[in-house]
């Protein structure tokens, strides 16, 4: 398993950069990833992190479909927020795993 | 006398109620089942519809010739489930009490949640065929369609049957070859996965599939709308696909009963232990198949060894001990990849679809993730099994359980 340092701190991740221990993540960390991807998080950034952390400690399945019954966005403002790939953005500066379809 | 209330007469519902039959007394146990239509319709088979290779007769048959003696149905339309009192509420008015409740109710398609998908162009050049209407306008479509862009398109997962898509894309190369005008056909796989399939091994043999079969694929495409002056599908980012031909696999669905109760999650899907499949809001209620929000493919495969499982725990349940079976996600699906060859793919909620030999190891006769011939004619065959063994819950050589024995894993 790989191990990348973000805001002072080490934190294993797969070999796509995905966290592997969603507990090891805080916002600063955040802030350090989403650099990296060219975005500058705001709170609406963090609203969404939340629900999809939420989502996803609950042991329920992430998708595009969902961000709409978020209450916090709809998918058009996903997409400008995390341009490009959301989902698998979001999740990779959320600190937990790539959403993987379960079939 | 006790009240076992099973709501579906699909696959799921109609192989609990065989099962249960045999499993409890007559004496102190009453079975109903529940399902507004008094078709059933066998799903595989639409795939074959669009094409002409499957007639309406090929898939239909009424729900009654499956379920056993000694069982009732009603055939209605159920409002709610009073979750509270045990009670299920049908919209004629009726009210059925049940001790232990099997939810069964499937999943459905809702094309009228994606904006122009069911505009104009419904039935005329799009279409989906997850619906025996829809593969039939799709089948006199193609009749008559002088070609163009044919795109495949899945809106965004949980479908029904995700390999169905892929299969259709298969046949439609087979099938537009074999009128002599693959050339006029441009065909797109336009997905919401980073690939053709989720797995990577499986998603890498039907990715070269798609490939050899000039088959354009497009991925990580969430549809947003479609645009039908211009004939063309939009994703959220903007990206736009053009079609003259749209078969769409629309979002899916739960019963719209299942919200009303309190029972689903946001997509309607009832919230279940996916080891136990029982409901995580009250404990004499259970789901089976594509009603319940379980990690697995929707497909009767699931429903199927489910049954196994959970015939065993209601009985754990009605006996007041603890569960002893527990479901692993066993999936098992046939991929029709045309010109007479299939794939067959076998898998759980841990291990990914695996090259080797089934049901049996080295003697097979099933080679998995391979195309060959036996697996078609394995699918073929299947309908007959379906019909006559699976749906009455007749002994079936395959466990309920993923066996590693056959498999090659790295």
């Amino acid at each position: 398993m790989a191990q990348k340092i973000y805001a002072g701190k080490t934190v294993d991740v797969n070999e796509e950069g995905y966290f592997t221990t969603p507990s090891q993540w805080n916002r600063e960390i955040a802030a350090e990833i989403a650099k990296e991807e060219g975005i500058v998080l705001t709170d609406q950034h963090f609203a969404i992190m939340e629900f999809l952390r939420n989502k996803f400690l609950a042991g329920e399945t992430l998708s595009i479909r969902s961000i709409n019954h978020s209450g916090v966005i709809d998918v058009k403002t996903f997409y400008q927020l995390f341009p490009g790939a959301p989902l698998k953005k979001a999740t990779k500066i959320a600190g937990i795993p790539k959403p993987a379809s379960c079939i | 006398m006790k009240n076992l209330l099973i709501l579906g007469a699909g696959t799921g519902g109609t192989i609990m109620a065989n099962k249960m039959r045999k499993e409890l007394p007559r004496e102190e146990w009453n079975i109903t089942v529940v399902d507004q239509n008094k078709t059933h319709y066998y799903q595989p088979g639409f795939l074959f519809i669009p094409f002409g290779y499957y007639t309406k007769e090929d898939v239909i048959k009424p729900k009654k010739n499956f379920l056993p003696k000694g069982v009732d149905s009603v055939f209605q339309q159920f409002e709610r489930i009073d979750v509270e009192n045990n009670k299920v509420l049908l919209t004629n008015g009726e009210v059925l009490n049940y001790d232990i409740l099997i939810i069964a109710t499937g999943t459905r398609i809702i094309p009228e949640e994606t904006p122009g998908l069911k505009g104009e162009l419904w039935y005329k050049n799009v279409f989906d065929f997850y619906t025996f209407e829809g593969a039939e306008a799709l089948a006199g479509f193609f009749k008559t369609w002088k070609g163009g862009n044919l795109v495949v398109n899945i809106a965004d997962n949980p479908i029904k049957c995700p390999v169905a898509p892929l299969e259709f894309a298969f046949y439609a190369d087979a099938f537009f070859s074999d009128k002599g005008m693959r050339d006029k056909v441009k065909i797109s796989y336009v997905t919401p996965l980073s690939g053709a399939f989720t797995k990577p091994k499986s998603s890498k043999l039907l990715g070269n599939l798609l490939e050899t079969k000039n088959i354009d694929l497009v991925t990580d495409f969430f549809l947003s709308d479609v645009d039908n002056q211009k004939k063309v599908i939009k994703d959220f980012g903007g990206r736009e696909v053009p079609f003259d031909c749209l078969v769409t696999i629309p979002l899916h669905s739960g019963d719209a009963a299942i919200s009303n109760s309190g029972l689903g999650d946001e997509f309607g899907f009832v919230r279940a232990d996916k080891h136990t499949l029982q409901s995580v809001v009250k404990e004499n209620i259970f789901v089976i198949g594509d009603a319940g929000n379980y990690p697995a493919s929707k497909a009767g495969s699931v429903a199927h060894f489910q049954s196994e499982i959970l015939a065993e725990n209601l009985m754990c349940y009605i006996e007041n001990k603890p569960f002893t079976a527990k479901y692993d996600g066993h999936s098992n699906c046939y991929i029709e990849t045309g010109y007479g060859k299939g794939v067959l793919i076998d898998f759980n909620y841990d291990t990914e679809p695996l090259p080797g030999k089934f049901p049996f190891a080295v003697i097979g006769p099933f080679p998995l993730l391979k195309e060959s011939w036996i697996n078609h004619y394995g699918k073929l065959l299947f309908r007959w099994i379906y019909w006559h063994i699976l749906l009455k819950s007749r002994w079936f050589p395959i466990s309920s359980h993923m066996t590693m024995s056959g498999k090659k894993s790295d």
